[in-house]
């Protein structure tokens, strides 16, 4: 069976989105349940697409570290851990001052870490980039019918993240977190540790920003430090969270699904376009997203599906 | 030692002067609208374009031409603040600051659309450096750049504890409340410190377009320096913000001095890290900066 062209651009359009959503909910956490701004998805993302790679990836040819060869899912695994070790130092720093000063200093991590990847040749290969990245169950299927099955693996771990948001959302710790957003002062009374469930969050979402950087990275099966435009991925993300809803995971979906619709169908009529306006017509994308931000911030606060809080149950007595 | 003072220590004074006018804008508007500006390097890119423009149009020295820039980064921050900023200040300040990162991206889709993708000289040709005593070499363009910094510091002190403007500016920082309760008018100031901000960017924006090259990612990569010298400013002290671009601007360029053996301290390609490390390092210990600055 052969899929059809069409078919075939849809498929990679939901992985590409699957990526975005992970990305979305990881964002979700941090912003719209903990109320804490990250500038620096971008670095997260890429960090964890180069543990990945490392770990992962079949030969290195001896010219940079890697080439363990190890499977999939404790590529993922490092992602994460790696990811999140970043996070935890960031979140660290940062906590216990106003949000803006974690705006600043992730945008700084984001910054070096970038530097990292492009100047450390024996980690990463340099702007060569890490080839012969694998993708889960590689080898069961071929041909146009393997993006199919990782298409699966990815939606799979969407709904996988989805669960583990929803069941955050509803647990006393998801409380919590939504108490310090709306009132820390309140939270820190009752006995809270505000600092402490701050640096949580920061760190589960940043681990997820890894995965789904290791994720793109299996996908695209290379990767080079172009892969990884720092810009593009973080404010994409930001407004995908916007648009859709922050605070309510399914929201992150929606809008990820809906911002990368938009971006892919005005690519595909832009590049129809002729050479210089094909270039130029992309700024005007750019453009429009920043407009479409700034239009969500002032009139739809809420998302396309907005925050609610879970039902509280009482026992009766 | 003269290798130090012409290639190290000069160039750093530029660097340093760079920051210092971006910082300068950066810590006035967190002091007064309680917000970190992340659209503010984009702000130089649009003056060093603005005076770009007018350099295509009418044959004089670039320097001579600033006030176009600065025109443009005025007008363009006073739009994106009343269309933009100013509907979402009753809310809690982290929104204007996702706005001002969406902002960023339209000024930079904007240079990018306008002026192009590409690299862009002010003037052609290799600009030969004046000799001063056999020995140092300094480049015209650092010359003016030390001067300028000069100036702007001596008007800005002026300005900040002799008018009254400049007098209600700082009042709005320290004390917000108490400066609206006593009468002042808060739109006003909030309008001119865009002015200043803006005047000191695009000046910035330009000089840094003359050390290099003007390209729409210009500004966007000053942007980390020029927060970590606001903080180590602290935050709302003018005058703070222009000794804390300084230092950054010093730190980042005699890093890569060979203090220790032959090679570099720090390999040039991390400089910026250096300016993020004395962030991280203040945020840790001292928070409020040198200066005492306000902290938020």
């Amino acid at each position: 069976m052969e899929l059809s062209g069409l078919a075939f651009y849809f498929v990679g359009f939901l992985i590409a989105g699957g990526i975005y959503a992970i990305l979305c909910l990881a964002l979700n956490i941090q912003w719209g349940m903990g109320g804490l701004f990250n500038a620096g998805i971008a670095g997260f993302f890429a960090v964890g697409a180069y543990a990945s790679a490392i770990v992962t990836a079949a030969s290195s040819n001896g010219k940079h570290l890697g080439g363990f060869a190890l499977p999939v899912p404790l590529g993922l695994l490092a992602a994460a851990l790696v990811a999140g070790i970043t996070g935890w130092a960031v979140a660290k720093v940062c906590v216990r001052l106003k949000s803006d000063y974690l705006a600043m200093a992730s945008i700084g991590i984001a910054e070096i870490l970038r530097l990292v990847i492009v100047n450390e040749q024996w980690l990463t290969n340099g702007s060569l980039g890490i080839a012969n990245i694998p993708r889960p169950f590689e080898g069961l299927v071929r041909g146009r019918e393997a993006d199919l099955l990782f298409m699966a693996v990815i939606w799979l771990i969407v709904i996988a993240v989805y669960v583990l948001c929803a069941r955050l959302n509803n647990s006393p710790w998801g409380r919590t977190l939504r108490a310090i957003r709306d009132n820390e002062d309140s939270a820190r009374a009752v006995g809270k540790d505000v600092e402490w469930f701050r640096l949580q969050t920061f760190v589960i979402g940043a681990a997820l920003m890894g995965i789904a950087g290791a994720l793109s990275a299996s996908y695209f099966k290379f990767l080079s430090p172009a892969a990884t435009e720092p810009l593009l991925v973080t404010f994409l993300v930001w407004v995908m969270l916007m648009a859709g809803g922050s605070g309510n995971p399914k929201g992150a979906i929606a809008g990820a699904l809906l911002i990368w619709g938009i971006w892919s169908a005005t690519e595909i009529f832009t590049n129809r376009l002729p050479g210089e306006w094909a270039t130029r017509s992309s700024y005007v994308r750019m453009l429009l997203v920043g407009l479409l931000l700034q239009f969500v911030l002032q009139r739809y606060r809420q998302g396309l599906i907005p925050e609610k809080s879970p039902k509280l149950e009482f026992e009766r007595k | 030692m003269i290798e130090f003072v012409n290639f190290y220590l000069i160039p750093a004074f530029t660097l340093g002067a760079i920051y210092a006018l971006g910082a300068v804008g950066i810590s006035m508007i967190f002091g007064i609208l309680r917000f970190a500006h992340f659209a503010h390097g984009d702000v130089m890119t649009l003056g060093a374009y603005g005076t770009l423009t007018a350099v295509w149009l009418i044959p004089l020295p670039p320097l001579l031409l600033l006030p176009f820039g600065i025109a443009l980064a005025i007008v363009a921050t006073l739009a994106v603040d009343r269309m933009f900023y100013r509907p979402l200040r009753k809310l809690a300040t982290i929104y204007t600051v996702i706005s001002s990162f969406g902002v960023a991206l339209i000024f930079r889709s904007l240079a990018q659309l306008f002026w192009g993708a590409q690299n862009e000289v002010y003037v052609p040709g290799v600009q030969r450096p004046l000799v001063f005593f056999d020995t140092i070499r300094v480049s015209a363009l650092h010359i003016e750049a030390i001067l300028i910094i000069i100036v702007i510091a001596l008007t800005l002190h002026v300005f900040l504890t002799r008018s009254r403007l400049g007098r209600s500016m700082r009042a709005v920082s320290d004390e917000p409340e108490l400066a609206a309760v006593s009468g002042l008018d808060t739109d006003r100031v909030i309008r001119w410190t865009w002015i200043i901000g803006a005047s000191l960017a695009a000046i910035a924006g330009t000089l840094a377009g003359l050390d290099t090259d003007v390209h729409p990612n210009l500004g966007w990569n000053l942007l980390l320096p020029m927060f970590a010298a606001s903080i180590l400013g602290g935050i709302g002290k003018p005058m703070g913000a222009l000794a804390g671009g300084m230092v950054i601007g010093l730190a980042e360029e005699l890093s890569a001095y060979p203090w220790l053996g032959d090679g570099p301290l720090i390999s040039p390609s991390y400089k910026t890290a250096v300016a993020f490390f004395i962030m991280v390092a203040l945020l840790i210990f001292k928070p409020q900066g040198l200066f005492k600055g306000r902290l938020l």
